[in-house]
């Protein structure tokens, strides 16, 4: 079964991310801000996600609003529990 | 005679397609007269009615029904909330959606621009002579304010009641009245209190009444005889206790609270703190069990609350009003009637009546709300013109209107985070970024200022 770790809530002003492991690297951001934020938070998460150098995943953002520094927290600690759960 | 019967009652009515049927929303969400009325009438296949209900709540699903089905074609009301707006902002409507003040909704009907061939009002409590009480029967709304002109100027008006008995508190006269409907219930006085009523304990809404609080101390604006008119919003409830407070701790009477009431202005009364209530909407149980009981907590009528065609108005004498927002602009311009998103989620109700009527008024809101910046370049839709805001607060700051020149002026001193209107903008920016323009779709309606002109235009949304 594929590696799959996720990261923070649903509450408003927070985000729930999931990580699962995949053939390539893919970003898919559900935000209730996609009119004025979607372009914005898709980049922030791969400029993240570029930084961390983990690759092959899927990234799923579920999106209530969180600031960016709420989506870079629950991206890295998302990231962190992905990597502690390698056990190849 | 007093039907019991709706089916029969609407055969005695003049129904005909295009008419232009009202109601009023004194039971706010738990009203049960709007929805049986108009399914009624669309299962007789009337078509193209003009909906003129002075507010619609997320109970009034029928609503949804009679637009899809061609039986409302157009709407006139003061708010819109829950799925009738969710679905006028993604559908539009056939017709026009025309978003009225509570004060130029009143000025309307007496005027004739706006003329109601039958109007449904829900009524708590019927006499033998069509006399109706709105604080007693088994499901008491309180005032009847929204629905007084409606039943002195629709050419047909039907009071629907669940309790025929004798009353004492008159407030709709029987000599208007054509028709008394006898129904089981109109609703549940509960569902009136429904989102608004606890005093917020979140600390972002606390720090922005406290600020609002700390402003008007600064602009000593709370004076001997006093009048103060605050809504039924978390911030709104907060300030409302911080001010009875500093008049207690002061020594101070207010001359009169106006507006919507909730407990916390009937406290007020009840301390002696304020000499009177003028209730053109009860927003709880304890304001309407207040309206029965205390002589000082008057019901008015939606045209002497803010009609401006009525000289002798109530709000034309109001020193302070506090206000929410879900958006701002650079020019003040104030937008309660969607969100940034075109998304409908309200309506001025008193908002622009107070704002331009009251000699100070104040605008409260959190600067961001779940990402979204308070302070936009250009509001999505005006509901109250800056012309007639003074004041911003938020969390994190307070703008001053430029206009407002004797204000910034008194304010120069004190330690207060007054900035302005741009540095405001760039302080939600910092943590939220720019956002994008939002796309607007084709108009769907139009925001009617008080005195019955064109201040703006409704977009759908582009989904």
């Amino acid at each position: 079964m594929a590696r799959s770790v996720v990261s923070g809530s649903l509450e408003s002003s927070d985000c729930l991310i999931t990580l699962t492991e995949a053939g390539e690297t893919s970003v898919q951001v559900d935000t209730i801000v996609h009119e004025a934020f979607q372009r914005h938070l898709e980049s922030l998460i791969r400029e993240t996600l570029k930084q961390s150098g983990v690759k092959n995943i899927k990234v799923h953002c579920q999106d209530q609003g969180a600031l960016d520094y709420t989506i870079k927290a629950r991206l890295e600690a998302a990231l962190a529990r992905y990597e502690e759960n390698d056990d190849g | 005679m007093v039907e019991k019967d709706l089916e029969r009652l609407l055969d005695a009515l003049p129904l005909e397609d295009g008419m232009r049927i009202s109601f009023h929303h004194h039971l706010r969400n738990g009203d049960d007269v709007l929805n049986p009325v108009l399914k009624a009438i669309m299962d007789r296949g009337y078509k193209h009615l003009h909906l003129k209900a002075s507010a619609l709540f997320p109970v009034h699903k029928q609503v949804v029904k009679a637009l899809k089905s061609g039986c409302v074609t157009d709407i006139t009301t003061n708010y819109v909330s829950g799925p009738v707006a969710d679905h006028l902002s993604k559908e539009g409507l056939e017709g026009s959606l025309t978003m009225q003040t509570h004060g130029g909704r009143a000025r309307s009907i007496i005027e004739g621009g706006s003329p109601i061939d039958i109007a449904f009002i829900a009524a708590p409590a019927v006499d033998e002579s069509y006399n109706a009480s709105g604080v007693e029967g088994k499901n008491p709304c309180g005032s009847l304010g929204y629905a007084i002109e409606d039943a002195q100027h629709a050419a047909v008006k039907v009071l629907v009641t669940d309790t025929l008995t004798t009353i004492e508190h008159v407030q709709i006269e029987g000599r208007h009245i054509d028709h008394v409907l006898k129904v089981d219930s109109i609703g549940d006085t509960s569902g009136i209190e429904s989102g608004t009523l606890a005093i917020s304990s979140d600390p972002i809404k606390l720090k922005i009444a406290r600020e609002a609080m700390r402003l008007l101390k600064a602009l000593d604006a709370i004076q001997e005889g006093v009048s103060f008119q605050s809504g039924a919003g978390g911030v709104s409830l907060a300030v409302t206790a911080m001010f009875n407070d500093y008049l207690k701790t002061h020594g101070l009477k207010a001359s009169f609270y106006s507006g919507g009431i909730t407990a916390g202005h009937v406290e007020a009364l009840e301390e002696g703190l304020v000499g009177r209530l003028y209730d053109v909407q009860c927003f709880d149980k304890r304001a309407i069990a207040s309206l029965k009981q205390n002589e000082a907590h008057i019901p008015i009528s939606a045209s002497d609350y803010a009609n401006p065609s009525n000289a002798s108005r109530v709000i034309g004498d109001l020193d302070i009003v506090l206000l929410g927002a879900s958006e701002v602009d650079l020019d003040f311009n104030v937008n309660v009637t969607s969100d940034s998103y075109l998304n409908l989620i309200g309506g001025s109700g008193g908002h622009s009546d107070t704002a331009e009527d009251s000699r100070l008024t104040i605008v409260v809101a959190p600067l961001i709300k779940a990402r979204t910046p308070l302070i936009q370049d250009r509001v999505q839709t005006i509901t109250t013109p800056g012309a007639h805001v003074d004041c911003v607060v938020s969390e994190r700051g307070i703008a001053v209107n430029p206009a407002r020149r004797d204000l910034i002026r008194s304010l120069e001193k004190t330690s207060l985070p007054i900035m302005s209107i741009e540095e405001m903008q760039a302080l939600a920016h910092h943590y939220t970024k720019r956002p994008a323009a939002v796309k607007k779709g084709d108009v769907i309606g139009i925001v009617e200022s008080r005195s019955g002109g064109r201040l703006d235009t409704i977009h759908k949304k582009v989904v």
